[in-house]
């Protein structure tokens, strides 16, 4: 049988500054180097000072992902040389003196299978690398520092997944987790890294490092898992050792067997005192977790009789959700809820255009009101929300300015049927004769009228004009 | 004017007017001018200190607010960062490393009008016990220029027995402030861990090591504590001290105090002279009023030992950093293979820095790291609790700070473990955290030996009670400069 695991970094982009210093946390929109300080850089002389709220965040990450939490936690570091890495070591956690890491023992509920969560800990990130040049020769390597030190967290589960289809679904769980708990966005470049080990049955385990991105993850658990399948068809042994994935060629290759041996003399880092995970952190952190996604799904289909898949993009997007939450009422929850999986979602689906919408919560519950009291029309609903998210005026401005009202006027609707019933008499003919047809009128009329005639309506005119039932 | 006065007698005159801050920090530079040749206590020279003398000056006779130190010159030691100037750590790998911040303690002296007269000289990166390590030679004992005065912190310790400033500031991760101040013959102190803030001081063995106040008096090393100790938001590892006043009631005496003579400490390898020295003092102890007897630590003949280990490990890491990538020397790099890079960037440490960074590297490593590292953390955590059972019963722990006298240049640079052993007696203090202090005790044959007094964590006030008292009852030559 498969298994694959997973190590997973999550930056923490949403704190204010990085992990062990007064430095942006978003270090994205800085020229290189310029987001910088003696304690990032390592400088002689500087010294850690623990931002207590990377702690939190990390803490309710692990509750999220159903840890435990040590009562107090440590930090060491991991020694080796890399040139992205200021102080040549990495302050991160490691469960040696029991558990002192963030969290641990937790799970994640992926399609009915209970994938185990081994640790979480809290680390920081280091600066990037930049290479400039073509060949060899006049390859240049560049360093900036803006990265080093941002709060990341790593999340390790036990080698639960069978397939890299489970793998796919559980990132998308824990990336919208990560985004509800409103710790990060997985969406911004680099936020969200994660790396995988595969072993077959009879095999060993093979990690596999330097994915780009979930796509890449995927593509190379395939990659994997199809060449230790065809190793072990011909009886060749599975070794242990840690491939590089290779974006160019799409393949994993080995890695120098010098980087496996490394060796990081982990110790403590006495700089940073022992955490004291204060219960009372803990009890407040519990109060201002957000609702789960699972949990909040469960509370649309059950309060409001959503159906199940609509709910489930609703709840499982913080964009859409929050949206949702604050446009219903108990009445027309169900309608806001189709409104938005129907009709808005083509509308908003990047981030980018997220950004520019200009639509808001209001927007919705004034939609579904005009539509449910005939104002507007489902067609003319559309269009009306098209043109919100680019101008984000009123749905009653939009009445007036676009001429969008319904029309409910029987003589109004009567003559623009006898127009319809001159063009089309062999439709009129057909009507006559198989009543189902019908709609094909309905569809003359409201085409007529750039869907603002009243649906119901025109069709019990056009019924008694016709003489069917 | 009299350079060998005292901070406190110092802040009297100028504040009576006897003399200018100006005409005193001139003297002062003078008197470096004068022996410093010989001496080398100093590595560089603050080039505005009389610029800040004469700022300090206007203060005074404007009747403005002057800071509590009235312009006092103090030197630094040169692995505590100052703003704009070299620190160099005595190494070459750091030779043109110019910090771009200034230490906490330094910010704490300069904000209460201290005059910063320069950087003083120090075994490479604070590992050694003589400043024969100095990468810029070694700095020369002033009670007699063919010794060693001691280490790693020799040039404060130097610098102040010189007269060539009233006070320094070194660093103590096992002895490296009282050490020298035993073998210079001054006033040094190892806080409680925690007590003053290290940023600033480019680490060595960061969980044991504190900055310390080296003095001419017992008083003047209370002063300073008083400016440079508590809580500091930029150490995570400091620790609340409640505002504590180390000078009020610093002449209580002793009288009633039990005091423990460490067993293990005045036995075996003592110099016949500091054996000597250390029945006096504890008959001077028992003259004030306390109560001595001998008291056995078991686990002190494994600390030095655990003490290489523990800073071995730490050190490896913490020059990790020096890579030569971000600060360092000029450097003809040979290719683009990062691991040959490394090695090479490297070669300038020293010998003593050079065999720690192996050391460091071997015995924390996997599969040694149980038979050494973790090892050295049981005796850390074993001498801890013997020494705090200790302290259930004694006010004070005392020995004398080294077991030898100052010995001559050379005579034991190629010992490693001889060195090492110099350690003996102060080691403790760093392992459990403990504030000590080195008070002279008396020159013997023109050399001196300094007694060590260990208190309590956080006891300094105390401590520096039992300090001032058996100062009082000594009587010490000039030294001969």
């Amino acid at each position: 049988m498969t298994k694959i695991g997973l190590e997973i970094h999550c930056q923490l982009t949403k704190l204010e500054s990085k992990l062990f210093c007064s430095c942006k946390a978003n270090y994205r929109e800085f020229e290189p180097n310029h987001n910088i300080c003696p304690v990032c850089m390592g400088l002689p002389g500087s010294l850690p000072r623990l931002n207590q709220k990377a702690v939190e965040s990390a803490t309710s990450i692990a509750m999220a992902l159903n840890c435990k939490t040590p009562e107090k936690i440590a930090f060491f570091r991991k020694n080796y040389f890399y040139p992205d890495l200021p102080k040549n070591f990495q302050i991160t956690q490691l469960n040696v003196y029991g558990d002192m890491s963030i969290g641990g023992e937790g799970y994640v509920d992926v399609e009915g299978k209970k994938i185990k969560i081994r640790r979480v800990q809290l680390e920081e990130d280091p600066g990037r690398l930049i290479y400039e040049g073509e060949s060899e020769r006049t390859k240049i390597t560049l360093v900036d520092y803006n990265r080093a030190g941002t709060p990341l967290v790593e999340i390790v589960t036990d080698p639960d997944f069978e397939n890299p289809r489970q793998v796919r679904v559980f990132l998308n769980i824990l990336s919208d987790l990560l985004e509800n708990l409103g710790v990060s966005e997985p969406g911004l470049e680099g936020a969200m890294r994660a790396d995988g080990n595969v072993s077959i049955e009879g095999g060993n385990k093979v990690e596999i490092k330097n994915i780009g991105s979930f796509h890449d993850l995927e593509k190379a658990l395939h990659f994997e898992i199809t060449r230790q399948e065809s190793l072990s068809e011909r009886d060749i042994e599975i070794i242990q050792e840690t491939r590089h994935w290779d974006d160019r060629r799409k393949i994993t290759v080995s890695s120098r067997s010098k980087e496996e041996d490394q060796d990081y003399r982990y110790f403590l880092e006495n700089d940073i005192p022992w955490v004291k995970i204060d219960q009372g952190i803990i009890t407040s952190l519990q109060k201002d977790m957000p609702e789960s996604i699972s949990s909040k799904k469960e509370r649309f289909v059950e309060k409001f009789d959503i159906a199940p898949q609509v709910a489930d993009i609703l709840a499982s997007d913080k964009y859409y959700s929050d949206l949702f939450e604050n446009a219903h009422s108990d009445s027309d929850a169900k309608d806001i809820a189709n409104l938005i999986t129907t009709d808005l979602m083509g509308l908003v689906d990047t981030k980018e255009k997220r950004e520019e919408s200009k639509l808001i919560s209001q927007h919705l519950s004034d939609l579904v009101a005009a539509i449910n009291d005939k104002t507007l029309t489902r067609t003319s609903s559309k269009i009306a929300l098209q043109e919100i998210v680019k101008s984000g005026k009123s749905v009653k401005e939009l009445l007036i300015e676009m001429d969008l009202g319904q029309v409910s006027d029987s003589s109004e609707i009567e003559s623009i049927i006898m127009e319809v019933f001159e063009e089309e008499k062999q439709a009129v003919l057909d009507a006559k004769e198989n009543p189902e047809t019908v709609n094909y009128l309905v569809g003359k009329v409201m085409q007529r009228t750039h869907g603002k005639a009243d649906p119901e309506l025109t069709l019990t005119l056009l019924k008694k004009s016709l003489g069917i039932k | 004017m009299n350079l060998k006065t005292s901070i406190l007698d110092y802040i009297n005159d100028v504040k009576s007017g006897s003399f200018s801050v100006e005409e005193f920090t001139s003297a002062t530079i003078q008197r470096i001018k004068d022996v410093d040749g010989d001496v080398h206590a100093y590595l560089s020279l603050n080039q505005s200190a009389i610029d800040d003398a004469i700022i300090i000056d206007k203060k005074i006779s404007a009747g403005e607010k002057v800071g509590v130190c009235y312009g006092f010159p103090i030197s630094i030691k040169d692995n505590i960062c100052i703003t704009g100037s070299k620190t160099t750590c005595a190494s070459k790998i750091l030779e043109n490393f110019v910090a771009p911040y200034t230490a906490t303690v330094v910010n704490k002296l300069q904000s209460e009008d201290a005059i910063i007269t320069g950087k003083t000289n120090l075994d490479e990166f604070a590992m050694g016990l003589t400043t024969e390590f100095s990468a810029y030679g070694p700095t020369k004992n002033p009670w007699n220029l063919k010794y060693v005065p001691g280490g790693s912190s020799g040039g404060s310790a130097a610098s102040v027995a010189a007269n060539e400033c009233l006070a320094s500031l070194g660093s103590d991760t096992g002895g490296s402030v009282r050490n020298p101040a035993s073998f210079c013959s001054v006033v040094g102190l190892k806080p409680t861990y925690g007590l003053i803030s290290r940023y600033g001081l480019i680490s060595y063995a960061n969980s044991i090591e504190q900055i310390g106040p080296v003095t001419k008096t017992v008083k003047d090393c209370g002063f300073l504590l008083n400016i440079i100790a508590g809580q500091d938001s930029n150490d995570d590892t400091t620790i609340d001290n409640a505002n504590s006043d180390y000078l009020s009631d610093i002449e209580q005496g002793i009288d009633g105090k039990k005091i423990g003579i460490i067993k293990e400490m005045t036995s075996d390898g003592l110099s016949p002279e500091v054996s000597a020295a250390t029945k006096d003092a504890i008959h001077d102890f028992e003259k004030l009023g306390a109560h001595c007897e001998e008291v056995s630590l078991p686990t002190i003949p494994y600390t030095v030992a655990a003490y290489y280990t523990i800073t071995s490990t730490e050190a490896g890491s913490n020059l990790a950093r020096y890579d030569n990538i971000r600060y360092g020397y000029d450097f003809e790099s040979e290719g683009y293979e990062y691991n040959s890079y490394i090695s090479k960037s490297r070669t300038k440490f020293g010998p003593e820095v050079t065999r720690r960074i192996i050391l460091g590297g071997f015995v924390p490593s996997a599969g040694h790291a149980g038979k050494y590292f973790l090892k050295s953390l049981k005796v850390k955590s074993k001498l801890i609790s013997e020494v705090n059972s200790a302290f259930e019963k004694y006010d004070f722990l005392i020995s004398p700070t080294a077991p030898v006298q100052p010995f001559q240049f050379g005579e034991k640079i190629d010992d490693p473990i001889t060195l090492m052993l110099l350690d003996y007696n102060t080691v403790t203090a760093n392992l459990t955290g403990k504030p000590a202090i080195s008070v002279p005790y008396c020159v013997t044959d023109g050399l001196p030996i300094g007694m060590q007094i260990i208190g309590n964590s956080k006891s300094e006030k105390s401590l520096l009670q039992a300090a001032y008292a058996l100062e009082s009852k000594t009587e010490l030559p000039e030294v001969p400069l």
